[in-house]
């Protein structure tokens, strides 16, 4: 039996027009049409507000966003090479309390939030976000995922998905899929290495509305180390027309290959239950896609048999891949 | 200037330290806010001194056990960045494995120090000292000096944050120590009280360039093509008023605490009349200096130069004293290969900075103490008596000599 969850004390939104009118991530960048990523970056700007600092890697949200003399961050902002986001989030934090305890700088709260993108949170900077969920210190980092280096001309990363075309792995006349790596199972890995981490999340940016805002919220509220990591269709890297943006994020969480979920305090609270709403075929999610253009039947299969072992085999379905044969409540 | 009176007020003790603990004392002097440490011999002593310090209350500081030297370097930058004092060390391929994050400390022009305990590069595995660690520093915009005792290295962490902090300079600081030979090695160590050295370190305060919600600044963006020659071209100036601010830093320090650095860039041993000196960075300045006096009593007029700072290099400074020089040896524990004539890499500064001069002493360089090796008060010995030969043209071709090499 699920034992009761902590209340987060946070002020919730409950409705679009409640959200925030004030921007803190706003014009002066030059992403893309339909970048999902930006998305990220603006609702964790106004969920958070003005008393933040951000850090933000080597990355496209680095390279598209911050050009010299246009900044479009109103918050405090300091770029942080690719591995280093967890480390960048210490070292404010560390800083800003020391300062404080010290009597050098008024006490009071202010936000430390590190977001990286999946070549450097989930690769290069994995063992950094371990380090830093390991420490006591209130800080968020945010793996914003669209699944490639995506301002090195969309190269293929450890959470690139199975089959997908990149500039790394392109279908040719000999090997049809050269990206044959399962994508890295980042908020889960970090979750089950870090017991004494009270927040962990997976998000969309746009689907439901407001739940990355209030998951931002909700992680800036619980105190320690947290982490959120998003899924942010890039329309450059996927290869659909920006109009579908929003609809590729929802049909990635609707057809389970992207689960949507918080792990507070070590127990799973589903976000979208794709055993109860029921999920769509894989393939509605794929072929929208060109970067998925090469696949054939069989390919799109072995995604599907791999989706349908996460939800029906896994102990803690589209969580952990766990098969102990235990039951687990919920 | 301080009276000799007071200057007796500013010492609180003098204990037996080892150059590690030293430095932890400097670091705790300075009131460091954040320290993040990793573990590698030989610097790590210089942590573990400092985490015990903390565990027994005697200091307050934030004390991060950080997950590699990347992000060790990571965590001490951005802790610098939001305004904080902030340390950092390491030593051989560990200095190496954070090289990125030591690179950016540089031109986001943030100040902290960090200790190298000099080792050996791997492969194969050695503890000893060797130079090149830090010295793959010396292209990146940074401080750095080399302390040739325990009590320069502690009172170098706080002469180090001085410099490093002055608003004209804002450049990050390495102190640089011989492994096992200083790190590892015990002295008597003066250690300057809190009030002397509160008057001689003032707080740090990074000014307008702060993270802080009250100081909404975006700091290091993408700048391209636009405006990369004009960053560097700060960076440059920061170096160049670096070589006015450290004597002014050295000369506060000295008001205070005695007449102890007589020139801040090198020491000057039995120079004044000397026709032969050899040159050269830390530990070795002990063999080296017994090895003058020895030769000076069978009426040799040679002397040595112990070079501290070697960035910003003291190219005037040089060029006075070994301009009078008919030869210069130059001791390098390091190596350079594929360099010119495969020499060491103080070498080619030297050399350089001599070569405007229209008379020029013969400078000759030597490889030894690689790994740790050590360097004996005879091979100080041979290798004054080789730069005697290569000053009267008797070396030959010969312009590298390894020393203490097995044949």
């Amino acid at each position: 039996m699920a034992t009761q969850l902590p209340v987060i004390d946070y002020e919730k939104i409950k409705k679009v027009h409640d959200a925030p009118l004030e921007e803190f991530y706003t014009s002066g960048h030059r992403t893309c049409q339909g970048c999902e990523s930006a998305m990220v970056m603006r609702d964790f700007a106004k969920a958070s507000g003005p008393r933040t600092v951000v850090t933000g890697a080597t990355g496209c949200m680095y390279v598209a966003n911050t050009s010299y003399l246009t900044t479009p961050w109103i918050v405090p902002w300091m770029h942080t090479q690719l591995g280093a986001g967890g480390a960048s989030a210490v070292g404010m934090a560390a800083g800003l309390r020391a300062l404080m305890r010290k009597g050098r700088i008024k006490k009071e709260k202010i936000n430390v939030i590190n977001f990286s993108g999946d070549l450097g949170a989930g690769d290069m900077g994995l063992s950094g976000v371990s380090g830093a969920l390991q420490t006591d210190y209130d800080l968020l980092i945010i793996l914003y995922d669209n699944e490639s280096a995506a301002n090195t001309d969309i190269q293929a990363t450890g959470l690139t998905t199975y089959g997908a075309q990149t500039t790394f792995t392109p279908p040719g006349s000999k090997h049809r899929i050269m990206q044959r790596r399962w994508k890295k199972n980042v908020a889960a890995m970090l979750a089950v290495g870090h017991p004494t981490c009270r927040y962990v999340a997976t998000a969309s940016a746009t689907f439901p509305a407001l739940d990355f805002m209030n998951k931002t919220r909700k992680a800036l509220s619980i105190g320690g180390p947290t982490f959120i990591h998003t899924f942010d269709p890039c329309p450059k890297g996927w290869d659909f027309h920006p109009r579908y943006a929003h609809e590729l994020g929802e049909l990635g969480v609707k057809s389970g290959i992207f689960p949507l979920y918080e792990i507070i305090d070590g127990q799973v609270v589903y976000t979208y239950d794709a055993r109860q709403k029921g999920r769509i075929p894989v393939r509605e999610y794929l072929e929208k896609q060109g970067r998925f253009a090469h696949l054939v039947d069989e390919d799109v299969d072995y995604i599907q048999s791999m989706v349908d072992t996460m939800w029906n085999e896994w102990d803690i379905p589209g969580v952990a891949p766990f098969k102990a044969g235990l039951s687990v409540a919920g | 200037m301080a009276t000799v009176a007071e200057r007796t007020n500013v010492w609180a003790k003098e204990v037996l330290l080892n150059g590690c603990q030293a430095v932890a004392q400097g670091v705790k002097l300075a009131n460091v806010d954040v320290i993040a440490a990793y573990p590698i011999r030989p610097y790590t002593e210089v942590m573990d001194a400092l985490s015990k310090l903390i565990a027994d209350g005697e200091f307050d500081s934030e004390y991060i056990v950080a997950d590699s030297e990347h992000s060790q370097f990571e965590i001490v930058k951005h802790a610098s960045s939001v305004g904080a004092r902030a340390f950092g060390g390491s030593s051989g391929t560990g200095w190496m494995y954070g090289f990125e994050a030591l690179v950016v400390t540089a031109t986001d022009r943030l100040p902290p120090l960090f200790v190298v305990g000099n080792r050996a590069l791997d492969d194969p595995g050695a503890f000893g000292v060797e130079h090149n660690d830090a010295l793959a520093l010396r292209d990146m915009g940074w401080l750095l000096c080399w302390a040739s005792t325990a009590q320069e290295a502690l009172e170098h962490v706080l002469i180090g944050y001085r410099i490093a902090e002055d608003s004209r300079v804002l450049m990050p600081m390495a102190l640089a120590m011989d492994g096992a030979f200083l790190t590892h090695s015990q002295h008597m160590i003066k250690v300057p009280t809190q009030e002397a050295v509160n008057k001689f370190l003032p707080p740090f305060n990074l000014g307008k360039r702060v993270l802080h919600p009250d100081n909404p600044v975006s700091i290091a963006p993408q700048v391209n093509e636009d405006w990369v020659m004009e960053l560097r071209r700060q960076n440059w100036e920061a170096a160049r008023r670096a070589r006015q601010v450290i004597p002014e830093v050295y000369k506060s320090f000295n008001d205070l605490f005695g007449p102890r650095y007589a020139n801040p860039f090198f020491d000057e041993f039995m120079c004044e009349d000397a026709e032969v000196v050899l040159v050269g960075l830390g530990a070795v300045k002990m063999p080296a200096q017994t090895a003058v006096r020895r030769m000076r009593e069978q009426g040799k007029k040679v002397g040595y130069v112990n070079l501290r700072w070697f960035r910003p290099f003291p190219t005037e400074q040089l060029r006075e004293t070994l301009g009078r020089m008919k030869g210069v040896g130059v001791i390098d524990r390091n190596f350079a290969h594929g360099s010119p004539d495969n020499g060491g890499i103080v070498v080619q500064d030297i050399r350089s900075a001599l070569y405007p001069l229209t008379k020029r002493p013969v400078v000759t360089d030597f490889i030894g103490g690689l790994g740790g090796r050590d360097m004996s008060i005879q091979d100080c010995i041979r290798m004054l008596e080789i730069t005697f030969d290569a000053a009267s043209g008797k070396q030959g071709d010969e312009l590298v000599t390894w020393i203490g090499l097995r044949e």
